[in-house]
């Protein structure tokens, strides 16, 4: 009766990565009311820097209820207004700040800035806008969970990825785009385009000028579009600093060739600014006919102009933005520094990062097997036992098994310094019962076979 | 032989990028950029082009202005602002609870009571554009059709086609019977869908309609559910205009006659409803599906991610409509508004020898102007639109913009201006139509 896409599961929300969020949603941690509850690192929320904001607010009531600086009421007007092209003052107010966020190496035009609801409908209308239904867009592996959902579901487009491997620490090579290119074309899926994020979700850190180049060679030589999600960009809290691909493309000095046109940002406040709530997203493209496409479809989730009035008003005030930015990244830094302090009691190694609001951490010393499955168990156990909810690196599909994103930015203090104890307890029960483990595996196998077929288990193949 | 160069800078861009079927290459678009060039303004431009094609309701925000005067608490987040951080973090697409039992309580009083709404029903949109894309997402695939009876809302060939890959089969409706949709219509349409090779997957009615500016009778509504339940598809009504029908008896939605019927086979009912017409909200970006189908519900908010509505939004709308004091008089007051507005335009226009269909409803009426036609076709009545825009200065909708299958009929919004600037639109219209008299009568008459 329904479509088929209504009873696909592209939206994704039968994976493990929504699971876990519903055993934390049955138990959630408390400080009072609910101490043994699940501590919640799963969410790449930023609530380091509320009151900042807050105050702010406080002091400029005026963008709160709707005033016009001549004390004149906006109401009318603003309830009134659904151009699809977007508050021009705002427009205007957002790229001046992108342009700030990227050191005013390159700048922005608002005419090349479309408003969408949110990134994921910024991300979905690219889709859209770039690739027919059954073709593909290429994306480095590990990535966001959601893109499976956001740039594969109501549009038909293929995600094929770009298998990143550890021993480079992640980063993108030319060998890997091309295998995926390769790869692609077996599957006769005809690629449109790479799609990045950068900063990296989950790796949280920034691409390289390497990687960049790497993107810029591959998406000349193969003649296809280049989207970069830059959503976490304001998270730069340590070197290298942010090389956005406008910067990269404009240092090879590519700014009027064809590739030019293939180059789109995608932004939002949800992160840099901690308010995913107000659905601020947005496309920003030289290229005119997707300019002009993407305007249109907007329609389909405009951002309220209620919510755009209020943050033109507080972007203006670049005073407070900059102190805002400047803040907010030596808290994530500060924050992230106490979270690697933690792993590494725990003896629990990481990914160096410079952005975003997580730390992409190696449990694979944890694992009973170097499988998925043995992933998805000690994932579980977390849960269980360790009581924190942390994404496992299947469900960004990561290619090696033990991978962990663990968010540090949307919880005060005092609670990451509590997980970051259960982990310590965790690792060291863990460890303990695996010498245990292996201790008893050795003896049974001196036993012989004819004993093993009693126990309830088969003994695993040592790692 | 010819010789193929490979363009590649055009086939870079999706289909759907390069495609037409956003409509805004239609005559009910370039009105508004005439508009646009040169709009009137009483002082400034007292020449202007009046703006009559806009469905816009504009004749009660001093009760939205009061009303945020008085309650400033719902643009804040209280002293301190604590609640700020919490709705500024909340992007669940359950959407604010407080905000959908508001929503579903103000749906039953517009309806006055006659039926009920479940919140846990409510899916949350940003605007009904979104909505009616994303139901047509759910009910139906690429390639397959939805019966819309004609003639209808211009945007809809957009919102329903353009992403979704879906075709509209229209349900011809004619001024032999005021338009009202029967059940040998649905049938030719269900026969014609079926002759192309689409699967029909739905009916999708507006109630009250775009741009009949009437609603539909309940023997109507109650053939359209046993049509849809025979050919077992499903049934949206977009009910936008709900809060905007003149009088609340006059209207009845879909969902008091699946009450009667103790809803039986309703898993195949969606509503569609927003605040942009009845509040004169559409800057809010506020629409919901309301539907009867648990999976769709379910689907529905899932897809909604793509087009949720800012929490700020949500917050400050949750206070408003929970407000009964005010959503009661609201009510009452922009219906004996909206009544007194068509009741001037109607006599402006019968003063001017211009019959209108009889509305009920809606920010606009449905006005006859094919007597006027040198040609009883659709260019005649293109040739007329085009001097209504520029010599009598009005942007008004052709018909044919809104598919109707009948020449000569125009839609001419009331609702989005006010009472002085109307009465110069009539005038000019007034004016106009005395033109064509004199220019009719014979020399010998003289």
């Amino acid at each position: 009766m329904l479509s088929k896409k209504a009873s696909s599961l592209c939206h994704g929300e039968d994976s493990s990565y929504f699971h876990g969020w519903q055993k934390y949603d049955s138990d959630r941690y408390d400080k009072l009311t609910n101490p043994k509850g699940i501590i919640q690192m799963g969410l790449a929320e930023n609530q380091l820097s509320f009151d900042l904001l807050e105050s702010w607010l406080a002091s400029n009531p005026d963008a709160l209820v709707m005033k016009r600086p001549n004390g004149e009421s906006a109401f009318t007007d603003l309830a009134l207004f659904q151009d699809y092209h977007g508050s021009a003052d705002f427009k205007n107010k957002l790229v001046n700040f992108m342009a700030r966020i990227r050191e005013n190496k390159v700048n922005f035009k608002p005419d090349n800035l479309v408003l969408t609801a949110g990134s994921t409908s910024a991300n979905e209308i690219l889709m859209f806008c770039l690739a027919d239904p059954g073709e593909a867009f290429l994306l480095p592996t590990p990535y966001y969970a959601g893109f499976d959902r956001d740039l594969k579901w109501r549009t038909g487009a293929e995600i094929v990825p770009i298998h990143c491997s550890s021993s480079d620490g992640f980063k993108i090579t030319m060998c890997a785009l091309e295998e995926a290119y390769q790869r692609a074309k077996k599957l006769n899926l005809k690629v449109k385009g790479v799609l990045v994020t950068n900063p990296s979700n989950p790796l949280g850190t920034t691409l390289t000028r390497d990687e960049l180049n790497h993107l810029i060679t591959f998406s000349i030589a193969k003649n296809v579009h280049i989207v970069s999600d830059e959503i976490y960009s304001g998270t730069v809290f340590d070197s290298p600093s942010f090389v956005s691909i406008t910067e990269a493309v404009m240092d090879r000095n590519l700014e009027h060739t064809d590739l030019w046109s293939r180059i789109h940002i995608v932004y939002s406040l949800s992160k840099d600014l901690g308010l995913p709530g107000f659905r601020v997203g947005m496309i920003y493209s030289n290229n005119k006919t997707v300019v002009s496409a993407a305007t249109k479809m907007s329609s389909f989730g405009l951002v309220s102009s209620q919510t755009q009035f209020l943050l033109a008003n507080m972007l203006s005030d670049m005073k407070f933005t900059d102190k805002y930015m400047k803040e907010n990244k030596e808290r994530l830094k500060k924050r992230k520094e106490t979270l690697v302090s933690g792993l590494k009691l725990a003896g629990i190694n990481y990914l160096e990062s410079n952005a975003g609001l997580f730390c992409w951490v190696d449990m694979s010393h944890l694992l009973v097997s170097n499988t998925f499955d043995a992933e998805k168990e000690l994932w579980e156990q977390i849960i269980e036992e360790a009581k924190l909810n942390i994404s496992p690196g299947s469900s960004f599909h990561c290619t090696e098994p033990g991978w962990f994103r663990i968010c540090f930015a949307n919880m005060c203090a005092e609670t990451i310094q509590v997980a970051l104890k259960r982990l310590k307890d965790f690792s060291q029960s863990i460890n303990s019962k695996k010498k245990a483990g292996s201790c008893s595996r050795q003896r049974r196998f001196l036993l012989g076979k004819w004993v093993s077929m009693l126990l309830p288990y088969d003994p695993e193949p040592d790692r | 032989m010819a010789i193929e160069i490979e363009q590649p800078s055009s086939v870079e861009l999706s289909k759907v990028a390069v495609s037409e079927t956003h409509g805004e290459d239609s005559p009910y678009f370039a009105g508004w950029k005439a508009y646009d060039e040169d709009p009137y303004q009483e002082s400034n431009n007292p020449s202007g082009v009046i703006q009559m094609g806009l469905a816009e309701n504009q004749v009660s925000f001093d009760l939205l202005e009061e009303y945020s005067e008085q309650h400033s608490e719902a643009f804040t987040w209280g002293k301190g602002a604590p609640g700020f951080r919490e709705n500024a973090l909340f992007q669940d697409y359950h959407g604010l609870q407080s905000f959908r039992e508001a929503m579903a309580s103000f749906m039953e009083q517009i309806r006055g009571g006659r039926a009920k709404f479940d919140s846990d029903r409510v899916v949350l949109t940003a605007g009904a554009t979104a909505a009616n894309e994303l139901l047509t997402f759910i009910l139906a695939d690429p390639g397959d059709a939805l019966l819309v009876p004609t003639p209808y809302y211009p945007g809809f060939d957009r919102d329903l086609r353009w992403r979704t890959g879906v075709k509209i089969v229209p349900i011809h409706c004619d001024s032999s019977n005021n338009f009202q949709i029967t059940p040998q219509a649905l049938e030719a349409a269900y026969k014609e869908a079926e002759a192309m090779n689409k699967k029909v997957r739905a009916v999708l009615i507006t109630n009250p309609s775009n741009p009949l500016g009437a609603t539909i009778q309940r023997s109507v509504l109650e053939e359209i559910l046993d049509f849809v339940t025979h050919k077992n598809i499903h049934l949206v009504s977009d009910e936008i205009y709900s809060g905007s029908a003149f009088s609340s008896s006059e209207f009845i939605s879909i969902a008091e006659i699946l009450e009667s019927r103790k809803y039986k086979n309703s898993e195949r009912v969606h509503i569609v409803y927003s605040l942009s017409k009845d509040l004169g909200l559409p800057g809010f970006r506020v629409g919901t599906i309301y539907s009867y189908n648990d999976k769709v519900v379910t689907t529905a908010r899932r897809m909604s991610s793509f087009t949720l509505i800012s929490s700020q939004t949500q917050h400050l709308l949750a206070s408003m409509l929970s407000n009964k004091k005010f959503t009661e008089n609201y009510i009452k007051t922009n219906r004996e508004r909206l009544r007194k507005r068509y009741e001037m335009i109607i006599q402006g226009l019968k003063n001017a020898g211009i019959e209108c269909l009889k509305g009920n409803a809606g920010l606009f009426c449905w006005m006859n102007l094919s007597p006027l036609l040198e040609e009883q076709t659709r260019e005649g009545e293109l040739a007329l639109w085009d001097s209504m825009l520029h010599e009598v200065k009005l942007n008004i909708s052709p018909g044919s913009s809104c598919h109707c299958s009948e020449p000569g009929w125009f839609r001419v919004c009331f609702a989005n201006m006010s009472e002085q600037t109307l009465e110069i639109a009539l005038k000019r219209i007034h004016d106009f139509m005395q033109q064509r008299e004199r220019q009719r009568k014979p020399i010998s008459s003289q």
